[in-house]
């Protein structure tokens, strides 16, 4: 670990009881969902992290308890310093609480986030599906998705491809 | 055919003002198909006469499902994808990708390699560059900078097709350094471009620079403050343009950048011409990075003898009976990463482009992120663009770059 990152390192793990994962000198937080923007608000304000690089989350279906870990990566332009904090929310009802207020740049993530994993973002300006057509059911980044694909059709199975196509709603 | 939905004002009704509702101020589309759009980007414009009071956004046309199809192929072949994301930068995101897989397995690069990688990289930066200026010129009606970068885009295509057989869809930088080697004539045509390209941008410059009517149509317009850009994750020319000193080559050097000197070009206002300028000087940067790679290129290896992880050479098959499992191994199975995560980042021509890879311990990702720059700076744009007129509009969504294929992956 980075030594300037260290005192920050503690601070958050004092103050939310955040647990710490190193791997090839990357520093990972673990917090609670409702911890989340206030650990933030602390990482932008005082440790001068002004930028979220990245907002994700990653499934670990079938597990459930949690089934996400949704993935914040902070950059300090100022410092030179990434730390990155992790939410662990469980599959029954994904939640997390919007971050917008701290970072605008969560606007557009935590639409994909929805969109793509069907974690709900609760107080999001604009929930809307952001990369899928709105009409779309289900959420293709989570691993029970299926990874589909398009029978060809040729013209000796025409109709009877053309019977099972999904094609777009009316 | 399904019936075409008649667009419902509900869905944005929290995104407009009260007087769109009351059809004071007019909703007009701009794209999907739409020159100056850049690709298939559907802008929701408010306006009232030609002033922009409201700018929604709607992405998602080209969305390929790239992050899901890289779970589903090994880490060789998933590479393959990264071309297709920002088909302006392939070297960059084959970079980008390459690099966050050495990092979650711990893979070590040689020095040829690291050199040959930083000279194709730039190389792709000078002609996504290239690409912007164009088409930045096409927008503001200067026609014949366009055909003049895309000639010089097209000796950078030449060496790339030189290199791996492909103009644009390289895939040549691999995990644990490049496919193969470059050919002979490979400096040679290097040398060629570096003596000729300083010339060429000289004269954009003139084209462009000092040009009264450009500076009336980019001065002062779309001006993005630091604080902004930085709320936003704005990165990149955009963000260098607004006066903050942010270049990943420089504060986290990858891939051996510590050893070029460069600069790194830096405006203040922020505004459209800025980002113009920083574009421009960030070429004549990236020359002199590729002439003191190639003064001092070492020679060597371009791939890590780490045979769980690169495969073995043509010559060593047919001798050895270790390679060719390593061979068989490596083209059936793939390798194995740890069960862990990583992100790491490369300066792309736009930006940060970084990539959060976490491994399962098989052969397959269990996730990928792109992060892609495009993402971050277009959501900055309605941000931008407010209380600015329509043709203002295709000024500042020219200046910010956006490849449509980053967004929407």
């Amino acid at each position: 670990m980075d030594k300037k990152l260290e005192p920050i390192v503690k601070t958050i793990q004092e103050k939310f009881g955040a647990t710490l994962e190193e791997f090839r000198d990357e520093v990972h937080l673990f917090v609670k969902p409702e911890q989340i923007v206030e650990a933030l608000t602390i990482l932008r304000d005082e440790y001068k992290f002004e930028m979220l690089s990245a907002l994700t989350a990653t499934d670990y279906f079938p597990q459930q308890m949690p089934r996400f870990h949704v993935v914040y990566q902070l950059t300090s332009v100022e410092k030179n310093l990434s730390v990155q904090m992790r939410v662990p929310v469980n599959g029954t009802s994904p939640k997390v609480p919007t971050v917008t207020r701290v970072y605008e740049a969560a606007n557009w993530r935590e639409r994909e986030l929805f969109d793509m994993f069907g974690v709900e973002v609760e107080g999001h300006p604009d929930p809307r599906r952001i990369l899928m057509p709105d009409d779309t059911e289900g959420h293709p980044l989570r691993k029970d998705f299926p990874l589909g694909y398009e029978e060809p059709q040729f013209s000796f199975n025409f109709d009877e491809i053309g019977l099972k196509k999904p094609f777009p709603k009316e | 055919m399904a019936q075409l939905e008649e667009v419902n004002i509900d869905q944005f009704r929290h995104l407009v003002s009260e007087r769109a509702i009351s059809g004071e101020t007019m909703l007009l589309n701009m794209g999907p198909q739409h020159p100056s759009t850049h690709g298939v980007l559907r802008l929701l414009l408010e306006l009232d006469g030609e002033t922009i009071i409201n700018c929604i956004s709607d992405i998602g046309y080209l969305h390929t499902g790239i992050e899901k199809n890289m779970e589903a192929k090994t880490y060789q072949k998933a590479e393959v994808m990264t071309d297709r994301l920002d088909y302006m930068n392939p070297m960059g995101n084959n970079l980008a990708y390459v690099m966050a897989v050495e990092k979650l397995v711990d893979l070590d690069v040689p020095a040829r390699a690291q050199a040959l990688r930083v000279i194709l990289v730039e190389l792709q930066r000078i002609a996504s560059h290239l690409v912007w200026l164009g088409a930045f010129g096409l927008d503001l009606a200067a026609m014949s900078v366009f055909l003049y970068c895309f000639r010089e885009r097209e000796e950078v295509l030449d060496i790339f097709e030189l290199v791996s057989g492909q103009r644009m869809m390289t895939t040549f930088i691999r995990p644990g350094g490049l496919w193969r080697d470059v050919p002979v004539e490979f400096e040679k045509a290097v040398r060629d471009f570096l003596k000729t390209f300083p010339k060429r941008i000289d004269e954009y410059e003139a084209l462009l620079t000092k040009n009264p009517l450009l500076i009336d149509r980019l001065a002062g317009i779309g001006v993005l403050d630091a604080a902004t850009a930085l709320q936003y994750g704005v990165t990149g020319p955009n963000l260098r343009a607004s006066g903050v000193n942010w270049d990943l080559r420089k504060a986290r050097p990858y891939s051996g950048y510590e050893q070029y000197d460069f600069n790194v070009p830096i405006r203040t206002t922020g505004d459209t011409f800025d980002r113009y300028i920083v574009r421009v000087e960030e070429m004549r940067e990236s020359l002199k990075i590729i002439q003191q790679a190639m003064d001092k290129l070492p020679m060597g290896a371009v791939r890590s003898e780490n045979r769980k992880f690169v495969p073995p050479p043509r010559s060593e098959i047919g001798v050895s009976m270790e390679s060719l499992i390593h061979h068989f191994k490596l083209w059936t199975e793939g390798f194995l990463a740890p069960k862990a995560s990583v992100y790491s980042a490369v300066e792309s021509p736009r930006g940060e482009l970084g990539v959060y890879l976490e491994g399962d311990g098989g052969p397959k990702p269990h996730r990928i992120h792109m992060r892609t720059p495009s993402f971050d700076n277009l959501a900055v744009l309605p941000k931008i663009v407010n209380g600015h007129l329509v043709a203002d509009l295709v000024a500042i969504l020219a200046s910010i770059d956006i490849v449509l294929g980053d967004i929407d992956r």
